[in-house]
């Protein structure tokens, strides 16, 4: 009952920002996650995992009216814990079993005494993340080019 | 008289054992990896992607090493996958402006916020044959420098003057159409041909968008801008009430700017063509962009005088599966057609002879009869 409650709540930032997280957590750091868990709760399918497509959307122009762009496959999965707590996970990709455990790590975000869990999985995919875009920026910034003016004439 | 034949099976069961015989090739070399398709091939991928108008690198290089190398028969084999899978929804638009940049150059502007990004582009090179990497020699890591500010659209930056037209926007009341649910009917809309560009050929987007240039429906284009690099990809999740993000993927966008000497509708201004393509593919961007803009007659009083802006002539044959597919049926089994074929010609020969010889022809006789 706690938990439908819950699914009905108004947008909620830190979970949007989780669910992002997740879904670009590897199925390695998800797995590693799950595994060390104390306590492992019973996981109960709703639905899926399935894959599918998502059809991307762009602006024309950049910013003006959409447009469908293409297709990317995407895999999703709903859990329930034996606790009630329903989980959502949906990612790019092929990759089903981390749909699974995306939408477990979801619906443990919702528990009180795996709040710490999460939040650590979420800290490492963050940092990866942040190491990864990093690097990429700094490589990218060092192939920007520096104008020089050539000075013409006689002065 | 036509006589249902039936026949092949063992042939055609052979010819596929071959085909995959011929794919693995040589056995004393080690069989390439999807994974090193993604990573050494990753712009071949990158093009069957977006002609496959499926976003998957992994099933694009998959499609890539079953295919031979066969860019359309990739393309083919990633489309026709497609159609076994369920649509989920339609994701948010993509925000470009706050894409994760990794290539970003203008033609127009040399001093501009976020700078001149050349990223990993073959531009400057020699285009001369590298022998070091038949040796397989190690490379170097990447330079690495401090990122600069944000890197700011060009588009925004001419917006100012009011010089030039705003992003695209669709007349009032406008439903956005999907190629892969109706069927196409012309005239198109702008949001039906971009959808229908992203997925067009590159070939045959850049001859178009080459006979512009040449005179045949001239644009006088500038690149504003062009940028390569990740967007985040976000579904609305109606369970939940709001959109998350499924994760990131990488696309080129082209903003072409052209020069327009108005019209009795428009004042003087600068128009402008969009590209925006999966993957890392600025030509196919820059082609895009184009061809989008040739393909605005109506909205700005132009007359078709040239194939790249007629828009019935470019839709319809910018997919290459389904040119691929009408060209190569031809060469599927047209006995019964041939063999009908052939008798006309023949009756015709022998009219013709006669004609030529001063002779009634036969039929002409015999009707008369």
């Amino acid at each position: 009952m706690d938990a439908k409650l819950k699914q009905e709540s108004p947008p909620d930032p830190a979970r949007k920002k989780a669910m992002g997280l997740l879904a670009r957590a590897t199925f390695d750091e998800l797995n590693a996650a799950w595994e060390t868990l104390a306590d492992k709760p019973e996981v109960h399918p709703v639905r899926g995992p399935e894959t599918g497509l998502v059809m991307v959307r762009g602006r024309i122009g950049g910013g003006g009216d959409p447009f469908n762009l293409g297709e990317a496959t995407v895999s999703r999965a709903t859990i329930r814990l034996s606790t009630g707590e329903i989980g959502h996970g949906q990612m790019l990709g092929t990759d089903r079993q981390r749909a699974r455990l995306a939408a477990i790590f979801d619906a443990l975000s919702q528990c009180a005494g795996n709040k710490a869990d999460v939040a650590s999985l979420l800290r490492r995919v963050a940092e990866r993340i942040a190491q990864e875009e990093r690097r990429k920026a700094e490589e990218t910034a060092a192939t920007r080019v520096d104008f020089f003016t050539m000075v013409r004439g006689d002065d | 008289m036509y006589v249902a034949v039936k026949g092949g099976e063992a042939a055609i069961a052979n010819a596929h054992r071959l085909l995959a015989d011929r794919r693995r090739g040589d056995r004393n070399l080690p069989s390439i990896t999807i994974d090193q398709v993604v990573e050494q091939l990753g712009l071949a991928v990158d093009r069957v992607m977006a002609e496959a108008s499926l976003y998957d690198r992994a099933l694009a290089a998959l499609a890539v090493r079953q295919a031979r190398g066969d860019m359309i028969e990739a393309i083919f084999i990633l489309r026709a996958y497609r159609t076994t899978l369920p649509r989920f929804g339609y994701s948010e638009p993509v925000d470009t402006a706050n894409m994760k940049v990794e290539r970003r150059v203008s033609a127009t502007y040399k001093d501009l916020p976020g700078g001149q990004l050349l990223g990993p582009t073959f531009d400057y090179t020699h285009r001369l044959l590298d022998p070091s990497l038949i040796s397989d020699e190690t490379v170097e890591e990447p330079a690495a420098k401090e990122p600069g500010e944000h890197v700011m659209r060009v588009s925004d930056i001419l917006d100012g003057e009011g010089l030039i037209e705003g992003d695209g926007q669709m007349p009032e009341g406008h439903v956005m159409g999907d190629l892969t649910r109706e069927p196409m009917e012309f005239p198109m809309a702008r949001d039906l041909r971009l959808q229908a560009l992203a997925r067009g050929d590159e070939g045959f987007l850049l001859a178009l968008a080459y006979s512009t240039q040449r005179g045949y429906g001239r644009t006088h284009p500038f690149v504003g801008e062009i940028r390569i690099g990740e967007v985040e990809v976000e579904l609305d999740l109606p369970e939940l009430g709001f959109a998350v993000s499924l994760g990131t993927i990488r696309v080129t966008e082209c903003q072409m700017v052209n020069q327009f000497k108005g019209s009795a509708k428009q004042p003087p201004q600068f128009t402008r063509g969009y590209g925006l393509v999966f993957g890392q593919s600025e030509r196919k961007a820059m082609s895009m962009s184009l061809v989008d803009r040739a393909l605005r007659t109506d909205e700005f009083s132009e007359d078709i005088v040239a194939p790249a802006q007629d828009q019935e002539f470019v839709i319809s044959h910018a997919d290459n599966v389904q040119a691929t597919g009408f060209v190569e049926h031809l060469k599927l089994p047209h006995y019964v057609d041939f063999q009908a074929e052939l008798d006309l010609v023949r009756r015709m020969r022998r009219d013709y002879e006669a004609m030529n010889s001063g002779e009634t022809p036969k039929e002409r006789q015999e009707a008369a009869e």
